[in-house]
């Protein structure tokens, strides 16, 4: 105990870098191994979301089926749900922002290195309570937009409209996305100071990468985002624990507020995972069309549109609640009205591909399969935006259907491009393109086999979140072909799997620029050292690599370094090398003890909630004061 | 097609480059956060106003209020902003005596704040409005108790910066940020405190 208490307060100082490897990742503060770790445990909760998935589909396979529980049911549509959005998507496009962010714009590290390593270990805090429920008394079972008064377990005339909520379910979700709450927005304002602050000179904000721009513009919608959904989960805390009614109507409360929270921060929540998607996909088409993205400037002017407008549009959630003609009416049309920005990145993805020597590589046949499933999903989501139509489609399988097809058609698709893309650069070795083949085929048949049908089974009337159906309805046959297809789907992605792990073991070494790139992140070695650049570049045009590879020698020219501030930057002018941040324990221990208030706060054990709550605080205090002296690292021989 | 036509690549002019400072990135990370906060306080109020009359068997606000004890209150939480500022310009200006004694001050004020919240919410939990009685208690307590945390809160970072400065020392040119970055969410945890006491005090007494 002394010991480690004395190795903590040695690595709090810097003084011990010989640690074991889960130290170094316990501490680590490195954009790039945070980018890794947010990578790895959103693939394993992907993982978990598929399996969630592949039991409800084994269900609803054949009618009157009794593969799963009823019970059991809603616990899988809800924690499939938020395990795919909050603790897959989001984290998996975070993690490729970590690790790309600061190469793109040519900076050393993000703006708060520490903060960062908080970010990840608060994510991965609460993904492990919200998904420690299934051990401890069941999942939260009222789907993942938890509407009330059925997450309350209030009684409405006489009858419990969620009996299975007075097990905890409800607790660990209230808890659990609070804790990735916090990490999340935390990201966010860090993403946000470090596109501002810290691109490398000549980086103008018109010649940042698009990727980079849609992680800014994430990252905005973040921080207006999630407040209110904090102050959702924070009302429906007090509702369940104090005893109070928000959302309770038989005490005056309005069930329809939770809603109006929920999707203030649900709609927009929908573009932090479609964003980072639309800025992957516009770095990886032009670089295999080998021709700059077409229209620029448009790009950049639809995505600040499409995330002001993302905060206009929540109440299209709820046409059929009974706002009124009016306000649905408006909502409508604002609805309607986020397609055009939308169209507007799509025929510039197009024309950036229209006579360019496109090389079709697995990461650019993902692009192009996102471009077509996007529009399914995005003409879908016009038809849904219409209030009479919405009538018939809502809580449907249309719906079910709309929903895959822009977040796996949408953004699955243009994380699998990013990975073959980024990937060799991350792990410094190709995968392999004939397996990658197999995968993509594999899942664009095996999605588009699953999820076409679903609009058949919401316009024949199959309402989403039914456990089962009779046999007279007629809608087995439709079940039986997704069902089929999620099996296709789970082959592709265990191909995908294989060659992940084929590619670890022996893939072929990719070398700083495997794709003929436009961007920084191709000047450096794959894997990227740890200091990103020797030398802090000078960007002269929007595809800096390009332009000096056709324009120049094609090597970067390095910036001139402030005299002032040169010993600390300028690898060749100080003789130590340069200067990284230490690792540090702290954030880890404050997620450590956030943690333990969590639990504490779902089994209403009070004194320990506060005492992890002050624990937090004082290794917060800790973390904002302790001077990080950092160290120096020199530049390996041969980078510049 | 032919190749295209190499050009001479000139550099914008840009000046020296030298890394953005902690001071600059920490402020501008407190600005991003407090916009944040905007939009928490905007849903708590949004919830408040929605709430507010559903005051069922429990007390009314109109009851409840006593104008002069928070009037008195809200004068204490401006001051403090007042001096704030002055323990800022102090600092600014390297008056190390004179800055510890502002910060002492504005802590003070803060926790009389907060302590005069208490008398409040004690008074009117014995008068029947607990969290549980109505929805307009509900609302209160939680819109209300949250300003109160955050001011605690600020009281805690003031007082971290305190120890701070015994233990390393006057604050110096290199450490003046971290007295700003937190001078910034105390004034807008003040801000916020005359937007509640607009809605939830003024309002609630005559509407």
């Amino acid at each position: 105990m002394a010991a480690a208490a004395e190795r903590i307060g040695g690595l709090a100082r810097g003084e011990d870098r010989s640690a074991s490897a889960v130290w170094s990742w316990l501490t680590t503060v490195d954009h790039k191994r945070i980018g890794i770790l947010y990578l790895f445990s959103s693939m394993i909760f992907f993982l978990f979301g598929g399996l969630e998935a592949f039991l409800m589909r084994l269900q609803l396979m054949r009618p009157d089926a009794h593969v799963v529980s009823f019970a059991l049911f809603n616990q899988l549509f809800t924690m499939h749900g938020l395990t795919m959005i909050f603790l897959a998507v989001m984290p998996m496009s975070v993690g490729f922002i970590n690790y790309m962010v600061p190469l793109l714009i040519g900076a050393r590290d993000v703006a708060f290195p520490r903060l960062n390593a908080l970010s990840f270990w608060l994510f991965l805090a609460g993904g492990l309570v919200l998904n420690s429920s299934w051990l401890l008394g069941g999942a939260p079972n009222a789907g993942w937009y938890n509407y009330a008064p059925i997450n309350t377990g209030a009684v409405v005339h006489g009858v419990s409209l969620n009996p299975g909520s007075d097990t905890l379910g409800i607790d660990f979700y209230v808890i659990g996305l609070q804790l990735a709450g916090i990490g999340t927005l935390l990201s966010g304002i860090n993403f946000v100071v470090t596109i501002i602050n810290m691109r490398a000179p000549g980086m103008t904000p018109m010649r940042l990468p698009l990727f980079v721009w849609a992680s800014l513009i994430t990252s905005l919608i973040i921080v207006f985002a999630f407040p209110p959904f904090t102050i959702n989960l924070v009302l429906l805390m007090i509702d369940r624990m104090f005893g109070t009614g928000f959302f309770d109507p038989a005490r005056g409360g309005n069930a329809l507020l939770w809603q109006q929270l929920f999707w203030v921060f649900g709609h927009p929540e929908v573009y932090i995972l479609i964003m980072p998607a639309f800025g992957m996909i516009s770095e990886v088409i032009p670089t295999f069309s080998r021709k700059p993205l077409f229209g620029y400037s448009s790009m950049v002017f639809a995505l600040v549109v499409i995330a002001f407008m993302s905060f206009m549009v929540w109440s299209h959630h709820m046409f059929t609640v009974g706002m009124g003609p009016v306000v649905n009416s408006i909502f409508a049309a604002t609805s309607m009205a986020i397609a055009v920005p939308t169209g507007v990145k799509i025929f510039n993805w197009l024309a950036t591909m229209w006579g360019g020597r496109i090389r079709f590589t697995t990461s650019m046949l993902y692009a192009v399969a996102f471009i077509v499933c996007f529009v399914i999903g995005g003409m879908s989501g016009v038809m849904l935006a219409v209030p009479p139509a919405d009538y018939q489609f809502n809580d449907s399988y249309f719906l079910v259907a709309h929903i895959h097809y822009v977040l796996i058609g949408g953004a699955l698709m243009a994380l699998f491009a990013a990975a073959y893309y980024w990937l060799p650069k991350i792990t410094g070795r190709l995968l392999n393109e004939r397996l990658g083949r197999w995968n993509f085929w594999l899942v664009f048949i095996g999605f588009n086999v699953t999820f076409f049908p679903m609009h058949f089974l919401g316009l024949m009337g199959m309402p989403r979140r039914v456990a089962t159906y009779p046999a007279n309805l007629g809608l087995g046959f439709w079940n039986t072909v997704s069902t089929v297809g999620v099996f296709i789907l789970t082959a592709g992605i265990v191909v995908f799997l294989y060659n992940l792990k084929r590619s670890a073991q022996h893939g072929e070494l990719a070398g700083p620029d495997p794709w003929d790139g436009r961007t920084l992140e191709w000047s450096l070695p794959s894997p990227v050292p740890e200091y990103n650049f020797a030398e802090i570049p000078l960007v002269r045009d929007r595809d800096p690599l390009f332009a000096e590879k056709v324009h120049g020698n094609g090597r970067l020219v390095p910036a001139q370094i402030a005299e002032a501030h040169a010993a600390e930057e300028h690898a060749s002018a100080h003789p130590a090398g340069i200067h990284v941040p230490n690792p540090t324990i702290l954030p880890f221990v404050v997620a450590v003890a956030l943690t333990v208030t969590a639990f504490a706060a779902i089994f209403r054990v009070w004194p320990l909630a506060i005492l992890g709550l002050l624990a937090a605080f004082f290794a917060i205090f800790r973390l904002m004061y302790d001077h990080d002296p950092g160290h120096y690292v020199q530049p390996e021989e041969g980078a510049r | 097609m032919s190749a295209p036509e190499v050009r001479t690549l000139e550099a914008t002019p840009v000046g020296p480059y030298r890394l953005p400072t902690p001071a600059e990135n920490t402020k501008l990370g407190i600005w991003v956060w407090l916009a944040s906060d905007c939009a928490l306080f905007a849903a708590l109020i949004a919830t408040y106003v929605s709430m507010h009359g559903h005051v069922g068997h429990a007390p009314t606000p109109q009851q409840l209020f006593d104008l002069p004890l928070t009037a008195t209150a809200t004068f204490v939480l401006l001051l403090s902003s007042l001096t704030m500022g002055l323990g800022l310009e102090a600092a600014q200006h390297g008056e190390h005596q004179r800055l510890m004694r502002w910060l002492v001050v504005t802590m003070i004020l803060g926790l009389a704040f907060v302590g005069l919240q208490a008398v409040e919410f004690t008074t009117y939990v014995h008068r029947g409005l607990t969290p549980d009685a109505s929805n307009f208690g509900a609302s209160f307590f939680t819109l209300v108790g949250f300003h109160g945390l955050h001011v605690t809160f600020g009281v805690a970072w003031l007082l971290s910066i305190f120890i701070f400065v015994v233990r390393k020392g006057p604050l110096g040119p290199r450490d003046l940020w971290r007295l700003e970055a937190a001078s910034l969410y105390w004034y807008f945890v003040d801000v916020v405190w005359v937007v509640i006491f607009t809605v939830v005090y003024l309002l609630g007494k005559v509407s």
